[in-house]
């Protein structure tokens, strides 16, 4: 066990898996001699090489593309994408190609793609820089989507990810890059399960990513005032884990669903839509979701309105636990009287 | 990496002014300085040989637009006309090259042993591989305009890392030349010296759009720019072809990079069944195109040597006869896959999402049968 932060394991997991499997290959933008842009291949060209750790020309589609005929040839690729939001001009080749080939090949053809992307806002970063498109991932079949809350998480996921013989999106929650926890180098996990990090009583509280920090604060400004929040770590975006999430609202009939990510056609959608089919019966009051709104990501002087923070969440908790008159909280569409 | 810049050299590409050729349209031999010596092997044989396989893929090719007309398959991008393009490539590969085409490389597949009822169940619609891309060292046909370019400037990249001397060779059209994965493919594979050959068939059009509207310059010299050279040649020209691929595969496989070459050809047939060429293009064109035919200008030539022509183009019958039958019984006989299939391969594991939605479509499947009585 040692204490490191998320970025500096990050770098032990790529520098683990490039030990460990001569297949695997690192190929990004700005990877190699400097390290990257938030440090997490820092040094890794100088102990591995060119060839092992690429600096690639400054081309998303190129990069993902390239990892595909890598893989043909039984390579492990790990692209990283810079920001979250330069990964668009290699979604055709992650949706199209990556997410496909397996199933269009019926079995004969692997892609064990990791993709990392640095996602999430909070940095007062530039526009493209602070988005969270996990839900684009999700929603295709054939890709894996999985993140991390915190370093353990983000060492033992990465390495799972880089062994996995499916393509994952692994998505790495920047604005934590810096936070500082205990590692456990010899700690496994798999690529599905989430983790129920605090148990409670009153209510479901489901997060994942950034979001699990906040969570966790909501919970203990919760239990001030009586209330027990049990706060599940979603992990895997896609798959979820609907069993975890369903065995808790079991048990505590009510569900709040945060992420960064705008709410429509989002994860939040998906994780109720599972409750209400897995467990509608237990359900004491409607799920709630607490995410970004339906705007773009906004400039940095606005991301603190759009963000999901403590107080969103309590009032969320107020309103499934009936505290409040949940009217005057409403979302816009519901008709509130005079 | 280099820090100094230098213009395209104009000498990396050659065949700018006329396209490489050696067989005239009327099957003539002509000397050609540059392709001569990479043609020495050419004997009788040889060359019945060539003119065996156009006329074995053209009536796959043939046997493939009847059975979707016949309502067998769903869609067929049809060769025809580019036989001599893809059989000249093909046939100078090394075994373990690894090909990635797109869609209308039937004579690659064939060439790589998958029979044609493999080739044409993707386009029946009962599966979206008809072979095993490792056990064919050729990757299932791509249907998205130019994705393939970047997995093969991918492959090659591994390769040369393993130190390995097998090459990547990729198919694609005019039409991709605008694609941004083309151009990031050339810049991939030049940046690394990746040894892969790009191989353009320039069929002069991407479905309705001729090239004019892709490019005001010679598709060849285009990658002169990431500093890959090129060769422009006759693709209606078997043996052009056949000694242009033999030039590129061994530039790259002497470790100088990546190749490309333009085989100026043409789509005597529509883009795909579902297509009407006549609204777009004049029968005086395809007629001056047919003048050139591959096939034919590969038989006058056999002519012209004094082969023994009569007993070539029998066996040519013969062997496509032979192929079509069998075509045609394997394809009106092939069933649809099994149901539950359609939830296989999705991911390696399982995946409990999934096996959920299996699992209701079973049920729904078990609850609608007749009871027994």
């Amino acid at each position: 066990m040692s204490t490191m932060t998320m970025a500096a394991a990050l770098n032990a997991a790529l520098r683990d898996e490039l030990a460990a499997d001569d297949s695997v290959v690192l190929i990004g933008e700005d990877i190699g001699t400097l390290g990257g842009v938030f440090r997490v291949t820092d040094t890794l060209q100088a102990d591995f090489g060119p060839q092992r750790v690429i600096d690639a020309p400054l081309a998303e589609s190129g990069i993902i593309g390239t990892s595909v005929g890598m893989a043909y040839r039984g390579l492990r690729p790990v692209c990283e994408i810079q920001f979250d939001g330069f990964v668009y001009p290699g979604f055709d080749q992650l949706v199209a190609q990556v997410a496909k080939l397996h199933y269009r090949t019926r079995g004969k053809v692997r892609m064990p793609l990791t993709v990392r992307i640095p996602y999430g806002g909070g940095i007062g970063a530039v526009e493209h820089h602070s988005e969270s498109p996990e839900a684009y991932f999700a929603h295709t079949a054939g890709l894996r989507v999985v993140t991390a809350a915190s370093p353990q998480e983000a060492y033992q996921t990465l390495r799972a990810a880089i062994a996995s013989d499916d393509p994952v999106i692994f998505f790495e929650p920047k604005g934590k890059y810096w936070t500082k926890g205990e590692v456990d180098r010899e700690a496994r996990a798999d690529l599905t399960t989430a983790a129920t990090v605090l148990e409670g009583t009153d209510a479901t509280l489901v997060a994942y990513g950034p979001m699990v920090a906040t969570a966790l604060d909501a919970a203990i400004a919760a239990s001030d005032e009586g209330i027990s929040l049990e706060v599940i770590d979603l992990r895997s975006i896609s798959p979820i884990d609907r069993e975890t999430v369903a065995a808790s609202v079991r048990r505590t009939g009510r569900l709040i669903v945060t992420h960064e990510a705008a709410g429509t056609a989002s994860v939040a959608s998906e994780v109720i839509t599972g409750v209400i089919e897995d467990c509608f019966e237990h359900l004491e009051a409607a799920p709630e979701r607490v995410t970004g709104y339906d705007t773009p990501y906004p400039p940095a002087a606005l991301e603190e309105v759009f963000l999901p923070n403590l107080d969103r969440i309590l009032d969320a908790v107020d309103r499934t636990l009936g505290r409040r008159d949940s009217r005057s909280h409403a979302p816009a569409h519901v008709e509130v009287s005079a | 990496m280099s820090t100094t810049m230098s213009p395209p050299d104009p000498s990396l590409v050659e065949g700018l002014d006329e396209p490489l050729q050696v067989l005239t349209a009327d099957g003539e031999r002509r000397s050609h300085e540059l392709l001569d010596p990479h043609l020495t092997d050419i004997d009788d044989q040889t060359l019945a040989n060539l003119f065996i396989d156009m006329s074995v893929v053209r009536r796959i090719d043939e046997e493939a637009v009847a059975l979707q007309r016949q309502g067998e398959l769903g869609l067929w991008p049809p060769l025809l006309g580019q036989e001599a393009a893809q059989i000249g490539l093909v046939r100078v590969l090394r075994d373990d090259d690894f090909l990635f085409p797109s869609y209308r490389e039937h004579a690659l597949a064939w060439c790589r042993g998958v029979a044609a009822e493999e080739m044409l169940s993707v386009w029946r619609g009962t599966t979206y591989t008809g072979w095993d891309p490792y056990e064919r060292r050729m990757a299932t046909p791509q249907i998205i305009i130019g994705a393939q370019t970047l997995h093969a400037a991918g492959y090659a990249m591994a390769a040369r890392f393993a130190g390995a001397d097998e090459i990547a060779v990729t198919c694609f059209g005019d039409g991709a030349m605008s694609q941004g994965d083309t151009n990031e493919a050339m810049v991939f594979a030049s940046a690394f010296h990746a040894p892969v050959l790009f191989f353009c068939q320039n069929n002069q059009y991407a479905i309705s759009e001729p090239v004019s509207v892709q490019t005001p310059v010679p598709i060849a010299l285009r990658p002169t720019g990431f500093g890959i050279p090129a060769l422009r040649v006759d693709g209606n020209d078997v043996l052009a072809v056949r000694a242009a691929t033999r030039i590129a595969t061994e530039h790259i496989r002497s470790g100088k990079g990546p190749m490309f070459i333009e085989a100026v050809t043409y789509r005597m047939g529509p883009h795909t069944t579902s297509d009407d060429p006549k609204r777009y293009r004049d029968q005086a064109e395809l007629d001056k195109w047919s003048r050139r035919c591959p096939v034919t200008r590969l038989e006058k030539h056999l002519q012209s040597t004094g082969a023994p022509v009569d007993s070539i183009r029998a066996e040519a019958k013969t062997r496509s006869d032979e192929v079509a039958r069998s075509l045609r019984s394997a394809i009106t006989a092939m069933s649809p896959p099994e149901p539950q299939t359609l939830f296989d391969h999705v991911l390696t594991t399982g995946d409990a999402t999934l096996q959920r939605q299996r699992r209701h479509w079973e049920q729904l499947e078990e609850s609608l049968l007749p009871e027994a009585s």
